[in-house]
């Protein structure tokens, strides 16, 4: 008998808090584009157990499009990592302070 | 007890994805050089597709790798060469104070509601799906041909919809990566 659904989902949960901490505490633009990735990977973990456990194709087809999203999201993300880079040879999110009030 | 409810080889590669997954993900938030980072997030996305296979989506398995580890983490690896910030951010310094305490706090939060969330919650109804016409999904022998037919049926329109997307983020991604070099004089001599 294959391991239960619930140690996926903690596994993908914690996946998720690890994600989530290295993207609120990491300054380099970079390193918080990797930490997006390990959220988006969670999640689709969390996806792909449900699809197993309710046997439903369903969630497996929309990992399939969240995969998609995460590869242009990445793209346009590192697109303006380079724009940004060219203006103020920085990829430090604290530099980042125009809009501020 | 527990090897007497559950096989031991799944036992065996649950461990195995779990281990690559936490220990790729801590270094990703951990590791001061870029490079170092995007390698432990291929480890990451590797335990991630060995949790897949576990779960029988072969196929997904195999876009994880041939995407994620061959398309995104390149990508990330060519930027990081091409800008040169391969040097070390100082992340021994808290530029706000309190943050990581907060940032900590919070996380901890997320994770325990989830869990939480997780164990009160039966989720298995025994009902079968709509989209697979009432039919399981076949386990152990991948499920690409169920995997096909939801994508291009039930989902048809979310997949040419995806189709523009990637269209509109090739052409954004030209557009803000571009480098000026008609304007660039005329800024100079006016």
């Amino acid at each position: 008998m294959n391991v239960p659904a619930a140690w996926y989902l903690v596994l993908a949960a914690l996946l998720f808090g690890v994600g989530a901490f290295g993207l609120l505490t990491r300054r380099s633009a970079l390193i918080m584009f990797m930490c997006l990735e390990l959220m988006l990977n969670a999640v689709n973990l969390t996806f792909v157990t449900f699809s197993r456990t309710l046997s439903d194709i369903s969630g497996q087809a929309i990992v399939f499009f969240v995969m998609v999203v995460a590869a242009a999201e990445v793209t346009v993300g590192l697109g303006i990592v380079v724009a940004v880079f060219r203006r103020r040879s920085s990829t430090s999110v604290d530099e980042l302070s125009e809009m501020k009030g | 007890m527990i090897a007497t409810a559950y096989s031991v080889p799944s036992i065996v590669i649950f461990v195995t994805a779990a281990l690559l997954i936490l220990v790729g993900a801590i270094g990703v938030i951990s590791l001061r050089h870029p490079v170092h980072a995007a390698l432990s997030l291929i480890m990451t996305l590797f335990g991630v597709a060995v949790a897949f296979v576990a779960q029988s989506a072969d196929f997904l398995a195999a876009v994880q790798i041939i995407v994620y580890a061959g398309a995104i983490v390149v990508l990330f690896l060519f930027v990081i060469m091409f800008l040169g910030v391969d040097r070390r951010e100082g992340i021994s310094v808290e530029p706000l104070v309190g943050q990581r305490a907060f940032a900590a706090l919070g996380v901890l939060v997320t994770v325990a509601g989830l869990i939480a969330l997780m164990a009160r919650s039966h989720w298995v109804s025994g009902v079968m799906s709509v989209s697979s016409a009432g039919q399981p999904i076949s386990t152990g022998q991948g499920n690409v041909k169920e995997l096909g037919t939801a994508v291009f049926t039930t989902y048809l329109f979310a997949f040419e919809a995806t189709a523009a997307l990637l269209i509109i983020a090739v052409v954004g991604a030209v557009l803000l990566a571009r480098r000026e070099r008609t304007t660039q004089p005329e800024e100079v001599s006016s």
